[in-house]
């Protein structure tokens, strides 16, 4: 039996605003099937979204919703989570919005490691706005302030989360739906900061301009793009150059959780236990 | 006149000892001179009642973090200067837009950009009427001395929650710096007093948190109790969901001022120190106030019949009343550390451009013999 959406959406918002063919509809629906598996209560999570095309992502679901300023989810979330430590909390932002206006945020909750997921749909673009670089934009690239190629150098955002710290870490595309799903399960489940990266299309405001003009056309250069972690591992450095891993790149236990962290500074005050040493932590430097 | 209790402290500590008081059970920080130590205490203060204090990586992450943490229900707070406040702005509009109900304690120093960080200024006056852009009506409230660090940081907990809306605390470097004895409300008289915000418990289908009366804050419930609502700071509906319907926005923003202009008199509060059989009127407030009291009391026994009003209130100014003192003095003097922003104010209520004024703004509190000084020259 196909699977049924609609508990899980504001029916009443549906068609959604994004355009006809873009991916951000099937990271929409892999990330409810993801709740679904994992039987967490629309009441249990907390989904705050930023601002561009992925910031329309909270109000299109069920859940307890806030749709933020441009950079800030992060910040929000760890708000929302600090308040209510046994809830779920789930940011969806874009690439502008996790790594130009938002880099910080996005950078220190990787580092504290407070157990959230950061949900980031990167299309290379700034596409809501009609086309500008992105910080993830190829050198190269036709964008509407680089109209002869963009000469700026791009983040990947998988590797700052990785060295800022973030236990969980993970790249998918849109055209693998099911292992979008399988990932969002992982990280839903993860104890810590979780960071997705959900690769998907925007032919309008990229493609268009870059010889991609269909979402096939997109779809198939980000297929091209991207290989799973093991054939990745297995390449010559230089094979590796211009190719992205999918699938988990990180995924590390053994990191202790800011609100449980925070929890001995109430204990401690609270007089349930003396001050905190450095043996209190797994990792000691 | 309930009891009050006396307790030797700072006027940035008094502010973070009221916000636990009041119920507050989240702070976000980001260290900046001269308000630093209200993060510093509360760190202290918070984890012994089960509550939490975060320094974030800047000053938007920490609005941004109290915003998540008022959305998600919990009374919360923050601490800064005029720098934290320029970078907050933008996050500021979004609680005004979406009712989410905070206490920012501003302790100003002197500006514009880094200006004079260790030293006294008054100059966030304009600037704390909207912060961010946009149309909003703020609520803002200002210590006079250091009991009302305390009081008045009560006070804006229960409006902010009654008004669904950030309420400003001004503090000065002066008065946050200033330690000495307080004569303050007990708990017990301060939990007795907690208004919370008001809750929906009807069915969940029934809840429209933003469809309230035109002069009625929104009825925001707490996130994970069954009433799945969406936060926006877009134009919404009832629902809380973007619209750009040419009546509903309409709405929106005349609501957001109708909430606090037909209720002033619950937010309006004022000092009034021998007017009675005053010649002269002279309006300061904050920690200029203290020196204007003393001036008033010296120039008084010299004969001079002086007076003064001191707004605790300044915005929504009390306009009213300052319009009909404006009919019954003559001679007024207003007295601020900055080149006249709530003069501006004064000219507008009183309709008059005849008030003299008192500035300073070199990061050097007012002494008594400066307005002395001034009355006589312009009297």
């Amino acid at each position: 039996m196909a699977f049924n959406y609609d508990s899980y959406l504001r029916m009443e918002k549906m068609p959604t605003l994004w355009c006809w063919g873009c991916g951000d509809g099937v990271i929409l629906k892999a990330f409810i099937r993801a709740v679904d598996k994992l039987g967490i209560s629309k009441d249990e999570m907390c989904i705050v979204s930023g601002i561009g095309c992925s910031g329309r992502f909270s109000s299109y679901v069920d859940f307890n919703t806030i749709h933020s300023t441009h950079g800030r989810t992060v910040a929000y979330a760890t708000g929302v989570k600090l308040a209510n430590p046994d809830k779920h909390v789930v940011c969806v932002a874009g690439d502008g919005d996790a790594w130009a206006i938002g880099g910080n945020h996005t950078i220190h909750g990787c580092r504290r490691n407070i157990d959230m997921t950061l949900i980031v749909i990167q299309n290379f673009i700034y596409g809501l706005t009609n086309s500008q670089t992105s910080p993830t934009t190829p050198q190269g690239m036709w964008t509407v302030t680089q109209k002869i190629g963009n000469i700026d150098p791009t983040f990947d955002g998988c590797e700052i989360a990785i060295s800022c710290g973030a236990s969980f870490v993970a790249r998918e595309n849109v055209t693998a739906p099911k292992k979008l799903e399988k990932v969002f399960v992982e990280a839903f489940k993860h104890k810590g900061f979780a960071y997705v990266e959900a690769m998907s299309n925007c032919h309008i405001n990229l493609g268009r301009k870059n010889k991609m003009v269909s979402a096939m056309n997109n779809l198939d250069w980000i297929d091209s793009i991207t290989t799973p972690k093991k054939k990745y591992e297995a390449l010559s450095e230089e094979e590796q150059l211009n190719l992205l891993p999918t699938g988990i790149l990180k995924q590390d236990t053994d990191v202790d959780e800011y609100c449980d962290l925070y929890k001995m500074i109430q204990d401690a005050h609270q007089g349930k236990r003396g001050k905190i040493t450095q043996d209190d932590f797994k990792k000691k430097i | 006149m309930s009891e009050l209790r006396e307790i030797v402290s700072t006027g940035n500590e008094l502010s973070a000892l009221a916000g636990v008081d009041a119920g507050c059970t989240f702070f976000a920080g980001y260290p900046l001179t001269p308000s630093s130590e209200v993060m510093h205490s509360i760190s202290d203060y918070l984890p012994k009642v089960g509550g939490t204090c975060i320094q974030m990586e800047d000053e938007i992450g920490a609005i941004c973090a109290v915003i998540g943490a008022g959305m998600a229900g919990v009374r919360t707070m923050t601490g800064t200067s005029g720098p934290g406040m320029s970078l907050k702005a933008e996050n500021l509009g979004l609680a005004q837009m979406a009712e989410v109900p905070l206490v920012c304690v501003n302790v100003m120093r002197g500006g514009p950009s880094t200006g004079l960080p260790t030293r006294v200024s008054q100059g966030d006056i304009a600037q704390a009427k909207t912060p961010s852009h946009g149309d909003y009506k703020s609520i803002t409230l200002c210590a006079g001395n250091l009991a009302e660090c305390y009081t008045e940081t009560v006070r804006a907990f229960n409006l902010a929650d009654r008004f669904m809306q950030p309420v400003f605390v001004l503090l000065d470097e002066t008065i946050g710096h200033m330690h000495g004895k307080a004569m303050v409300p007990t708990v017990e008289d301060v939990k007795k007093g907690i208004v919370p915000r008001k809750i929906f418990d009807g069915a969940p289908e029934d809840y429209r948190p933003y469809g309230v009366e035109q002069d009625e804050p929104a009825v925001l419930n707490p996130m994970f109790e069954g009433y799945r609502y969406h936060f926006t700071g877009l134009h919404h509906d009832g629902k809380g969901f973007p619209t750009e319907e040419i009546e509903t926005c309409r709405k929106l923003i005349e609501r957001l001022f109708k909430k606090v202009e037909d209720y002033q008199d619950e937010i309006e509060s004022n000092e009034e120190y021998l007017l009675e059989d005053a010649d002269i009127l002279i309006i300061g407030y904050g920690s200029s106030s203290l020196a204007v009291k003393e001036a008033v009391d010296v120039l008084r026994a010299d004969g001079v019949k002086v007076g003064m009003f001191r707004p605790i209130t300044l915005w929504p100014s009390p306009e009213k009343r300052m319009y009909d003192l404006g009919q019954k003095f003559k001679n007024i003097l207003t007295v601020e550390l900055n080149q006249g922003q709530y003069l501006e104010e004064v000219q507008r209520a009183t309709g008059r451009l005849d008030i003299n004024k008192l500035t300073k703004t070199n990061g050097r509190p007012f002494s008594p013999q400066d307005i002395i000084d001034k009355v006589k020259e312009v009297f």
